[in-house]
């Protein structure tokens, strides 16, 4: 079944909606949708450095997405605005990618494939480690969720039962570069934060508990990762937007049918 | 011993003193009201003794083992995030079922389980918080303004709540209100705070039923006392003509 480049396609898919639902739930719960943002900008600044010194892209882009979500974090605690240390993170690091990957001496890269994704290009090794990543990003978000979701709701709260708020939050910085590292295959740099944020908004309208919406953001997810591949099939387009396309629709129709009930009544 | 004792504590952000050298224990069972004017640092004060702000100087110990229910001032709950009221007490450990309903159901607010948060009103959800924080039996309970927002009659029936609830637990109480001159009657000492400790005393349980109504009105069932400060100094960063009336002392108070 693996040699089926579109069976691949698929589960890669999977994986990643997987890893990403309950990450972006946390994402909006904590309105750091900008944040996502940036991080995965950083993902190409990321792609270059390991072209650029022979590693691996997943490790590169790891490291780095890492490194400027900590920078950002430690900027906005000596006292720069969160938006603007955002804003100059994000861009520098997306920019500084950018010249980055033009000036690698011999070295020919789509860079597409990284900005927008590249699903059905995915091996059986990029398989393996989306799978690996999104399996480590679940387990290590169900061992610290009550900490996680106590620290999101009021800090001190957090503190008052013996919980680090700061550490939770490294915690959730950790988890999130590990979903922009496996994620950029499948829907490239430009397009994580929609993966992140639209399943766990859609699913809003109908959750009445933080686990009940963390769940239907990861089937909502997981619907739009295989209807999105089956529609970008059928109707010939980019594999990556097609997926978010089909999220959005599926986020409008939620949003509708929500509105729909609160004035029926 | 003392459940937590802070000596010679002071905190201080950047170049701004919120609190300077403030001595202050609590004994098991006894209730403890903090009053102080906006910007005197008795948040702070609260926030140091439950480990959240580390003192710049002085010394905070805990009795070791301590258990501490913490009621925080404002909980801003983000729409974005679903909790029901009954989620909310499982959080960050489950519970036993039967002990959250017991706690849900010794503030009043059983009913109120299967709601979502967001859409509490002020006072319930101030039970709600007060029913999460005294799950598994603290020594101590400790509120910031929990009567904030709320009418006499609503802090007189939170306080009277406070007062059974020390009765049948045991636990000692500190609360901070921004009331100066009226708290709880059952309140066993009054500190008022402004970046040190002003003054403290016992307050003024007024006992005749027609002065009390003059005073506080129906609805509020002897729950309510004056507080009468004794002011015997100067502060050193006074500049002006200082007569320590705290509630019109606003530019001494307000930089803080």
């Amino acid at each position: 079944m693996l040699d089926d480049f579109m069976a691949r396609a698929a589960l890669a898919g999977v994986g990643v909606a997987l890893a990403a639902a309950p990450i972006g739930c946390f994402v909006v719960w904590r309105r750091m949708a900008y944040f996502g943002d940036a991080t995965a900008h950083a993902a190409i600044l990321g792609v270059a450095l390991s072209l650029g010194i022979g590693i691996s892209v997943f490790g590169g882009v790891l490291a780095v997405a890492l490194a400027i979500a900590l920078a950002i974090l430690s900027l906005a605690r000596r006292g720069h605005a969160m938006d603007t240390a955002l804003g100059v993170l994000a861009h520098a690091a997306l920019a500084f990618g950018l010249v980055a990957v033009a000036l690698l001496p011999g070295v020919q890269i789509d860079i597409q494939a990284y900005l927008f994704g590249d699903i059905l290009a995915v091996s059986r090794s990029d398989l393996a480690l989306i799978w690996a990543g999104a399996v480590a990003v679940s387990a290590g978000v169900l061992w610290r969720w009550p900490g996680l979701l106590t620290a999101t709701l009021n800090p001190e709260l957090a503190i008052a039962a013996g919980i680090d708020p700061h550490r939770e939050r490294q915690v959730l910085t950790l988890a999130l570069a590990v979903v922009v590292a496996v994620a950029i295959k499948v829907v490239g740099a430009l397009l994580i934060t929609a993966l992140l944020i639209i399943p766990a908004a859609a699913a809003r309208p109908f959750a009445r508990t933080p686990e009940v919406m963390a769940a239907m953001a990861a089937l909502t997810g997981v619907i739009s990762a295989l209807a999105g591949l089956g529609t970008a099939w059928i109707l010939d387009t980019p594999a990556g937007p097609t997926i978010v396309c089909v999220a959005a629709l599926i986020f409008a129709a939620s949003s509708a049918l929500s509105r729909a009930a609160t004035t029926r009544g | 011993m003392s459940l937590v004792s802070a000596q010679g504590v002071s905190v201080a952000y950047d170049d701004a003193v919120v609190l300077s050298h403030v001595d202050f224990t609590v004994e098991p069972g006894e209730i403890v009201t903090v009053v102080g004017p906006n910007g005197s640092g008795k948040s702070t004060f609260l926030k140091v003794l439950i480990g959240a702000v580390r003192p710049s100087a002085g010394r905070v110990t805990r009795k070791p083992g301590l258990k501490v229910g913490y009621v925080p001032q404002k909980l801003a709950i983000d729409p974005s995030l679903p909790m029901t009221v009954e989620r909310f007490m499982h959080l960050p450990s489950r519970r036993n079922k039967g002990e959250v309903g017991e706690a849900l159901e010794r503030v009043g607010v059983a009913h109120l389980a299967g709601r979502q948060l967001a859409s509490l009103s002020g006072g319930q959800f101030q039970r709600v918080l007060l029913a999460r924080a005294i799950l598994g039996r603290p020594d101590v309970l400790m509120l910031d303004e929990p009567t904030q927002g709320l009418d006499q009659p609503g802090s007189a029936d939170f306080y009277t709540l406070l007062e059974n609830i020390r009765r049948d637990m045991g636990c000692a109480v500190v609360m901070v209100s921004h009331e100066l001159h009226v708290v709880m009657s059952a309140s066993d000492r009054v500190i008022c705070l402004n970046r040190h400790i002003c003054c403290q005393g016992a307050p003024e349980v007024v006992s005749s039923a027609p002065e009390y109504r003059a005073l506080f009105g129906t609805g509020t069932h002897g729950a309510l006392a004056i507080y009468r400060h004794e002011h015997d100094h100067a502060h050193d960063d006074c500049d002006h003509d200082c007569d320590h009336n705290h509630d019109v002392d606003r530019e001494h108070t307000e930089n803080a």
